[in-house]
């Protein structure tokens, strides 16, 4: 049942929350709390990622189905259970999710205020983020979904920039307000098929009628979090309110799990309802590429212009995941972990300057290539991967999307590459103001190069970057066979009268 | 025939209560001084004593049907029990600090929980008003404790008037029962009700009447008009009684009358629950936006909430009486750990009540203010806390009925709900200020844990809670 022959799913999902009550119980004197409080996390963190190491080595690519799964009875008389397990796309997240933590945490070292309450709801964010992505029960799928809220709306509120409370309460509004429609969604189901179980779930066909209002309600849910444009409002107020750290963790964790929702729930479960909204979809992919792009364009505040770079990704990610395509899914999994990547840097990046007391408005910036020369040169990398470069991570996964839209539609997949000139346009504007512009302020001369923490934030990630870019295939090997199954599925759901997929389930 | 030692046996909780209750009101009254601080702690060890022989009572039926017991009436029984120990050790200290420390209260509570427990345990609507009646006078007193200020007293005049006014309702729905049906048996009723047909007009009126005088019990919408003004008026552990057991009384009262003599009626008055439940969320979401004040907040909160726990009622169903005993059970919890945060709002030797006065709580007092914030996000119904799931279980106990529009209205204003909750947390994690409150008692400080434990740990041991409902809900639709 089990290959690792222990609860390794429940471990990496608890494990920060051990953590987190650890660090609770820290008491004395403020500045060893603090201290105690970011190693406490840090080490948890790094314990996780080793988990998820262990936990990709010993999964097993040729199967489509869910491993390592751990079931037991929760809630009695209801037929919810505890039910985890991972295929290829869920363990990719998990193990972006507890590589970036760790990244996180040690970004989140120049925090001073309450260290202890900040570490705490990091490490429950990480332990709602894996148990989402690990859950193969609906119900506990929903309340580690709607969880993550809580932890986030403290990380912006407390430790967030001068709008903070106006973005955290518009943050947390709009996420539940998507996701209690997700409830009535899950509800409805539960009574279709008489349980949570997601893989019995995922075999319950569902009137055609019905699917297209549970397709309204995912779609309230999962865009909001994926922040689809138009739901995506609240997204540039809480990227760029909240501290670095949850930033990082926002653009990079948590607006996956909006796509993640469409790739576990939508696609295989409303199959007719999906292939209705194909045109829909790729209209708001469309429009999130080019008009977001330009939005991005117009931004002379860096975090905001990097928080609209990932809205315009997201929509690449729709566009990949509604092609119904091997390569356009494949391709969205892999723009989900290039992007989780690539926005982590950038953001880190652009931490780093407001960590030196820096302003982050483009046009007082300027010719840090010559002052700060190691900083410049990552942050030409990520820049670069966010373009899709040939050679970098962002490359394969749009590359692929484009491929798959091409097999559905010659204009989507037009529209979305002259998308990206638009990503290389306003990434080589920030390089310009940022790197090359010839502005001279005193402050700017006094800015040193990386330190040893910064350095050990970003080359790992770097590291990725390259990785992902050179040798795709260590990461594609993963989801190929859960994808070509889903793709698989879900054309024979099409193809299948209605009435006799209900006789023959 | 019975014989006496089990009918004995079987009351052993009412009898404890009431002779308890007695006994301490002589030794009270024989004091030279004021026994408040004793009063009280016997009260809570008789309110334990009663819960332990509830435990014990095998399921019956006494006196021609007049009082019963059930696995159902247990478990609205034990939860009476929780909630007005709460009340009672929030008392403790709040009390003596406002100058209220009067050995009558502990009493007056005992007593208006042997009226509660005879509610529950009604099998005819004779049983049902005396138990009603006692509680009622009982709460009457409890809400003018305060007597020598305006506020308290204004809350029980206005609580009695109108009190009375439901009572007056409720017995003349009664006798027109009783007039066209021809007796007040529940059983028998049932019987006499069998088909819509067999019930005139008479009998629908005189249920629309009982079910007014309940629904202003359960500070039901549009029958709530008594519950800001006595929430706020009322001294605050008389409040978080108010906001526990009584809603427990009156909820189970309501699930085994509108089910059992009146179940086959359910056509007839399913909409006016959903009628209800509407108005109640509805009213509950949208009037608590703009208080300041957090009993009043609590207040509007309160009547929200009994029209989620109205849901599971309008299902008519077994898996909707479950929802709605889940509901409670949570409901009560979460209510008196948020009263034993808003008691610990006290500044100087004063007591705060605004909102705004818990401004930078999570500075000074994290542990307080994490409390209040797990309490106020269950509220709200955010998962994992245990909110959520009573949310879930009468959701889908209205889908699985049908009432798919109930759901999405409830589901709706709990997203406008929401905002309110989130306010309070607002205000103490992400407002600058400087509270100062004053130390906290160990009782209040004891049921506040209490209360924010059992809301946040709930998602990992549900099975005994949503067993006992599921049994409850068993015995009660047969």
């Amino acid at each position: 049942m089990n290959a690792a022959g222990f609860p390794i799913l429940s471990l990496i999902t608890f494990l920060p929350l051990a953590g987190a009550v650890l660090i609770a119980t820290l008491s004395g004197a403020e500045a060893a709390v603090a201290r105690n409080a970011r190693w406490i996390a840090l080490w948890t963190s790094l314990i996780v990622l080793a988990l998820g190491i262990y936990l990709w080595i010993s999964f097993d690519p040729s199967q489509a189905g869910f491993q390592f799964v751990e079931d037991h009875a929760w809630f009695t008389g209801v037929a919810v259970q505890y039910h985890l397990g991972v295929d290829g796309i869920s363990l990719l997240l998990i193990l972006l999710t507890v590589f970036l933590t760790p990244i996180a945490i040690l970004s989140s070292w120049p925090i001073t205020t309450r260290v202890k309450e900040f570490m705490i709801a990091f490490l429950l964010l990480e332990t709602m983020t894996v148990g989402m992505f690990a859950a193969l029960d609906f119900v506990l799928f929903y309340i580690f979904f709607e969880a993550v809220l809580l932890p986030m709306y403290l990380i912006i509120g407390v430790w967030g920039g001068p709008r903070r409370i106006f973005a955290a309460v518009k943050f947390f509004l709009f996420t539940l307000a998507g996701s209690v429609l997700m409830l009535l969604a899950l509800v409805w189901m539960w009574r279709n098929a008489g349980t949570t179980d997601i893989p019995t779930l995922l075999h319950t066909p569902i009137p055609p009628n019905v699917q297209i209002w549970l397709f309204v309600a995912f779609l309230a849910s999962f865009g909001v979090k994926a922040a689809v444009w138009p739901l995506h409002t609240w997204l540039p107020d809480a990227y760029g309110e909240a501290p670095l750290p949850g930033t990082i963790m926002l653009a990079a964790v948590l607006s996956k799990m909006g796509a993640y929702g469409f790739l576990r729930f939508t696609v295989p479960m409303l199959p007719q309802a999906s292939a209705a909204a194909e045109p829909l979809m790729f209209t708001l992919g469309v429009v999130a590429v080019i008009y977001v792009s330009l939005v991005a364009l117009a931004q002379t505040d860096m975090k905001r212009l990097i928080a609209y770079s990932s809205v315009a990704h997201m929509g690449i990610i729709i566009i990949g995941i509604f092609t119904f395509t091997v390569e356009g899914i494949e391709g969205a999994l892999f723009q989900m972990l290039s992007h989780g990547i690539v926005i982590a840097g950038l953001f880190i990046c652009s931490g780093i300057l407001l960590a030196r007391g820096e302003t982050l408005v483009l046009g007082r910036l300027g010719g840090l290539a010559a002052r700060m020369p190691a900083y410049a040169i990552l942050l030409m990398l990520f820049a670069l991967g966010s373009m899709g470069l040939p050679g970098t991570s962002g490359f394969v996964g749009e590359i692929l999307v484009l491929v798959g839209a091409l097999q559905v539609n010659f204009w989507v997949s037009l529209l979305a590459a002259t998308g990206m000139v638009l990503g290389a346009a306003y990434m080589l504007v920030m390089l310009r103001a940022v790197l090359f512009d010839k502005t001279t302020r005193p402050e700017l001369d006094r800015l040193k190069d990386l330190r040893p923490a910064e350095w050990a934030m970003l080359v790992p990630l770097a590291v990725m970057v390259m990785w992902l870019g050179i040798y795709p295939s260590s990461f594609t090997h993963v989801f190929d066979a859960p994808v070509t199954a889903m793709v698989q599925s879900h054309v024979a759901a099409l193809a299948q009268p209605v009435a006799l997929a209900m006789v023959t389930k | 025939m019975i014989p006496a030692s089990t009918i004995f046996q079987i009351l052993i909780p009412e009898f404890v209560l009431g002779i308890g209750g007695m006994a301490l009101l002589i030794f009270g009254v024989l004091s030279k001084e004021n026994k408040f601080t004793a009063c009280i702690t016997g009260a809570v060890l008789l309110l334990l004593v009663t819960a332990a022989f509830v435990f014990a009572t095998p399921a019956s039926v006494l006196f021609g049907g007049l009082f019963q017991t059930s696995d159902f009436t247990r478990y609205a029984d034990l939860l009476i029990l929780l909630g007005a120990a709460a009340a009672l050790i929030l008392a403790i200290d709040y009390n003596q600090r406002q100058d209220i420390a009067r050995f009558e209260y502990p009493v007056l509570v005992l007593f208006a929980t042997l009226g509660m427990l005879v509610m529950v345990s009604a099998g005819d609507l004779m049983t049902l008003y005396l138990g009603l009646e006692l509680q009622s006078l009982s709460l009457y007193i409890c809400a003018a404790l305060a007597r020598d200020e305006l506020r308290s007293t204004e809350a029980g005049l206005k609580y009695f008037v109108l009190g009375a006014l439901a009572s007056g309702l409720l017995v003349y729905g009664i006798s027109l029962v009783y007039g066209f049906g021809g007796t007040t048996n529940f059983a028998a009723l049932a019987q006499v009700l069998i088909s819509s047909q067999a019930a005139g007009y008479g009998t629908v009126i005189g249920l629309v009447f009982v079910l007014v005088g309940l629904a202003f019990k359960l500070s039901a919408a549009p029958f709530h008009m008594w519950t800001p003004d006595v929430y706020e008026g009322a001294p605050t552990p008389v409040t978080a009684l108010f906001g526990t057991a009584p809603k427990v009384a009156a909820m189970a009262l309501l699930l085994s009358v509108m089910l059992g003599p009146f179940g086959h009626l359910l056509s007839q008055w399913q909409m006016l629950i959903e009628i209800l439940s509407v108005v109640s969320m509805l009213l509950g979401a949208l009037a608590a936006i703009g208080q300041t004040n957090i009993k009043r907040l609590m207040a509007y909160s309160s009547i929200g909430h009994m029209g989620y726990a109205l849901i599971g009622l309008a299902a008519g169903t077994q898996a909707g009486v479950q929802a709605t005993l889940v509901y409670l059970a949570i409901y009560v919890v979460m209510s008196f750990g948020t009263f034993a945060c808003i008691i610990a709002m006290r500044r100087q030797g004063a007591q705060v009540e605004t909102i705004a006065d818990l401004a930078g709580l999570s500075t000074q007092r994290p542990g307080y203010a994490l409390a209040l914030a797990v309490l106020m996000w269950s509220m709200a119904g955010i998962p994992p806390l245990s909110g959520f799931f009573g949310k879930l279980y009468v959701f889908s106990a209205a889908i699985n009925a049908g009432l798919t529009t109930l759901a999405v209205i409830g589901v709706l204003t709990s997203v406008v709900g929401a905002f309110y909750y989130l306010r309070v947390v607002k205000v103490m994690y992400f407002d600058a200020g400087n509270p100062n409150f004053d130390k906290t008692a160990g009782g209040v400080r004891f049921v506040m844990a209490v209360g924010a434990i059992a809301t946040a740990l709930l998602v990992f041991i549900p099975g005994p809670l949503i067993a006992a409902a599921q049994a409850a809900a068993r015995a009660l639709m047969g």
